[in-house]
């Protein structure tokens, strides 16, 4: 699977926004990305998974915030003043993404992906599709169409 | 702009043709007379057969064509429009309106329908053409009018299967077709007189007429009495007028047309001359150019041809009036020259009334209103966000800030106002559809039935248009077939056998009111009660006031027709409709008399995208329940509260005992169950019709919220049925009154309530 996926990014040039959950460092696309926002607080909805933080006004859209900390099996975030938002686009729809920090925006090759070592977690197999060494920091990159998988996100 | 779009215009035209020969069906039907409204229905049908002759829609064109031509012996009196004769017009517009559905969407049409319809129409042509005819044959000359006669008889007896059938291309202008004969070669006889601002404006005469000598063969003959001897001559004036006699194949407008840019600066005739063969027909030779001899009649009364003249021209001016403005001066002028100056003033009056009433629009895709009305609502999000941190920091309220937010706020109020208004729209189409219905189930049931609409101009949120055809047609058909008697018992109760269905809109308060009056029999309340009692939906000795009774129709399976119709009473019944009109967030009531007929109310927003809702709080949440769904608020005493098994509880509302919902835990906001004493009961009425008491924590307020789409970034949410955002800006939830409601009752929480969401 994962040398499948290794295969789907040849794709010389592409850039990356880089940012921070806890200790560690992901990134996606820097195309599925529309805006960066700071944290408001959202207003919670019922019966949702626990990652779904609830939904903040995004200029008269309304826009689920998914803790992406949970969501990637890590512990539920505590959100602050300074963490931030990534509004992502994923297909049809728009979600916001909680992370601590944005970190950085790369610019990579097809030479710097590494395919994803085998390891145990189907979750982290799951949303994971490459790791870049950048600078001596390990950043995963991950696919957010795998984060939510089609009865989430095509059940509306 | 390819073929596709240009046809889909003229379908959406074909829409507007059709409501506007209905309207004019129906006006003539109320026994109106105007020439206007008969050549308006005759525009109409002209108009589409016009344009499907371009786009090459055989089915449409022969039926139009008919129909046309039914109409066109209206339009020249020789057919008396009465209710017979409307009756298969009205069913004629119908077919029309079928086969224009049918040519844009594929799909068939009930043929035998049409067809029989066709042989009517000829026959009403036909019936009536002899004797119009006969009555023709003693005046001298039949070609001022020739059109009606030669064209039914030319074509009206093959419409269907004539295939070889040439329509003619669409023409904006064939409303002239009356004086223009299909003959080659047409004398006209041309009557025309520069002014002086002619000249003055850089024109010149000869150039006209060599333009005019193109079309064909012609004699001029100028007319010099005007010149006034040398000394006294104004070399800038104009003097000259000429008289020509052209033999052309083309027609009248096309000799119009070369006069195009001088008509305003000129006094120009065009008229159709005599032709030799009808010296044999006159006793009297026709003297050249002597118009007033020439342009004789056919039709009528009017003994001197001049005068004959003058109605025919008052009618083609009539016709033109509302088309151009140009049209509409040569109009005026027409009459001007042989009518008294005040019927040219009355014609130009009529004009401009006609030009008003039309006023102008434009089309714009819903999409583009849409977005521009989200739009408008973040603005106003914004700025009562704004709003609430200057006066966070500001506490004095003096500032220039200050009053400058204030004016912001009227603006954007105002603007808001103004978006909505782009898409309301006037309730006419829908109503418009009614009276087809009305027509075609009374017939069916051999009733005799006559809608009165009035309000049709009320406007309301396009949604909501498109969304009360469906209710108010099945409320329209038990009307007739149930609320309506026949004739005869009508007859036998001392009432006009014709009933009366009045269909009212009117606005209410910020909600449109739709009120549907028949002049039947009324509730038979013993056979509604009967039939409830049956049916288990009340006890056998239920003590039920009259009001309780009627409204008994709006349960569930409930058809009091003794035998299942046609046309109503398939099983779904009020309960249907009621429905469909709380989910709209309207409510409906009935009122009855017995022996005098009953009436629905039905009360609904102006538009789907704005909702009253009182705002509540939850458990620390703030949520929004719909006003409509909401009977009333108390505040429960621990005394009317009781425990019922494990962990149910009722409370007791006026010696009734009502189930006690908990929303903050049906909505998952807290484990426990909250103590009833400590919040705000909010009696609901839900789907099923049963009560329940929704308990929240506080209620901080009524108000209207803009709807949210929580489906587009996100999936269905059990028991929320939209969001919305509050002035603070954040997002409050719209609760699901029946899903919470199912809930509480033990089923799961399913998409029961969906809302138009602009989000």
């Amino acid at each position: 699977m994962s040398s499948f996926a290794v295969k789907n990014l040849v794709q010389a040039d592409r850039k990356l926004i880089a940012f921070r959950i806890g200790d560690q460092e992901f990134c996606v696309n820097i195309m599925s990305v529309r805006e960066i926002r700071g944290w408001t607080q959202a207003t919670p909805l019922p019966h949702a998974p626990a990652y779904v933080m609830g939904v903040i006004n995004l200029r008269g859209a309304v826009l689920p915030i998914i803790d992406l900390s949970a969501r990637l099996g890590m512990k539920d975030a505590e959100p602050t003043a300074r963490h931030v938002i990534i509004v992502a686009q994923m297909k049809t729809k728009v979600v916001g993404l909680l992370v601590e920090a944005v970190s950085d925006i790369l610019t990579i090759t097809e030479e710097n992906i590494q395919p994803v070592p085998e390891v145990s977690s189907d979750l982290e197999r799951q949303y994971a599709r490459g790791i870049l060494a950048i600078d001596k920091r390990m950043i995963c990159m991950i696919e957010l169409d795998a984060l939510f998988p089609d009865q989430e996100s095509e059940a509306a | 702009m390819d073929m596709n779009e240009i046809k889909e215009i003229f379908f959406q035209e074909c829409e507007e043709q059709l409501a506007e020969l209905e309207s004019g069906l129906l006006k003539l039907n109320d026994g109106d007379r105007d020439p206007e409204t008969v050549n308006a229905v005759f525009r109409a049908v002209h108009s589409i057969k016009g344009g499907a002759g371009a786009f090459g829609l055989d089915d449409l064109v022969s039926f139009a064509h008919v129909f046309e031509t039914t109409l066109d012996c209206v339009r020249s009196n020789k057919l008396e429009p009465t209710p017979d004769v409307l009756k298969v017009m009205l069913k004629s517009a119908d077919v029309l309106a079928d086969l224009v559905s049918a040519s844009r969407d594929g799909g068939g049409v009930d043929e035998s329908r049409s067809r029989g319809l066709v042989k009517e129409l000829e026959a009403l042509a036909h019936g009536e053409l002899p004797s119009s005819s006969a009555h023709e044959a003693p005046k001298p000359a039949p070609k001022a009018a020739p059109a009606p006669a030669p064209v039914a008889k030319a074509e009206t007896p093959k419409p269907t299967d004539d295939s070889g059938f040439q329509p003619i291309p669409f023409s904006f202008d064939g409303f002239g077709e009356d004086e223009e004969p299909a003959i080659e070669g047409s004398v006209y006889e041309v009557s025309f007189k520069p002014r002086r601002e002619l000249y003055s404006k850089g024109n010149e005469a000869a150039l006209l007429l060599r333009d005019l000598s193109r079309l064909g063969e012609m004699s001029i003959n100028c007319d010099t009495d005007a010149l006034p001897p040398l000394d006294k001559m104004d070399p800038e004036a104009s003097y000259f007028g000429w008289k020509i006699s052209i033999r052309t194949t083309k027609s009248e407008d096309d000799i119009r047309a070369v006069f195009e840019f001088a008509e305003w600066d000129c006094d120009l005739e065009v008229k159709l001359a005599e032709e030799a063969s009808s010296d044999e027909e006159l006793p009297m030779v026709p003297v050249p150019f002597d118009l007033s001899i020439l342009d004789d009649s056919s039709g009528g009364e009017e003994e001197k041809g001049a005068e004959q003249g003058v109605s025919e021209e008052t009618v083609a001016a009539a016709v033109s009036a509302a088309e151009t403005a140009s049209n509409v001066s040569r109009a005026a002028r027409a009459v001007e020259k042989k009518e008294s100056a005040a019927a040219a003033a009355a014609a130009q009056n009529n004009a401009a009334a006609a030009a008003a009433a039309a006023g102008q629009t434009i089309r714009v895709d819903l999409d583009r209103v849409d977005r521009l009305i989200n739009l408008v609502g973040e603005l106003v999000i914004n700025q009562a966000m704004l709003s609430q941190s200057v006066i966070e920091n500001d506490a004095t309220g003096t500032s220039a800030v200050n009053m400058g937010l204030e004016e912001l706020q009227q603006l954007t109020r105002e603007i808001q106002d103004s978006v909505m208004a782009i898409r309301a729209q006037p309730v006419k189409p829908v109503f418009q559809r009614m009276s087809r219905i009305v027509r075609e189930v009374a017939d069916m049931v051999g009733k005799s039935i006559r809608l009165v609409t009035e309000g049709e101009n009320t406007e309301v949120d396009k949604t909501v248009i498109d969304k009360i055809a469906e209710p108010l047609t099945h409320m329209i058909r038990n009307a007739v077939d149930h609320g309506i008697e026949s004739p005869e018992k009508r007859e036998a109760a001392g009432k006009d056998p014709e009933g009366t269905i009045k269909l009212t809109a009117k606005h209410r308060s910020g909600r449109i009111l739709i009120e549907l009056a028949d002049d039947g029999a009324g509730i038979n309340r013993e056979r509604v009660r009967q039939k409830a009692i049956d049916n288990d939906i009340i006890a056998a000795d239920a003590n039920l006031s009259d009001d309780e009774i009627d409204n008994l129709i709006f349960m569930a399976g409930f058809s009091t027709a003794d035998k299942i119709s046609d046309i109503s009473g398939r099983g779904v019944g009020m309960d249907v409709v009621k429905r469909s009109i709380q989910a709209l967030g309207g409510r409906i009531s009935i009122s009855s008399r017995p022996g005098y007929g009953s009436t629905f109310t039905m009360s609904l927003p102006l538009t789907l995208a704005v909702l009253d809702g009182m705002v509540v709080t939850v458990a620390g949440q703030t949520l929004v329940v719909p006003l409509t769904a909401i009977v009333e608020t108390l505040q429960p005493e621990a005394a009317a509260i009781h425990s019922f098994g494990a962990n149910q509880r009722l409370i007791s509302i006026r010696n009734s005992f009502c189930p006690l919902v908990d929303v903050g835990r049906v909505l998952n906001y807290r484990a426990t169950q909250a103590n009833p004493v400590e919040g705000v009961a909010l009696l609901v009425e839900s789907e099923g019709g049963g009560q329940r008491a929704l308990m929240v924590d506080a209620i901080q307020g009524q108000r209207q919220v803009v709807i949210k789409s929580l489906e587009a970034n996100y999936t269905h949410v059990p028991g929320i049925a939209a969001a919305t955002i509050l002035g603070d800006g954040r997002v409050a939830l719209i609760l699901d009154v029946d899903a919470v409601v199912a809930a509480s009752r033990g089923q799961s929480m399913k998409p029961e309530m969906s809302l138009a969401a602009t989000g």
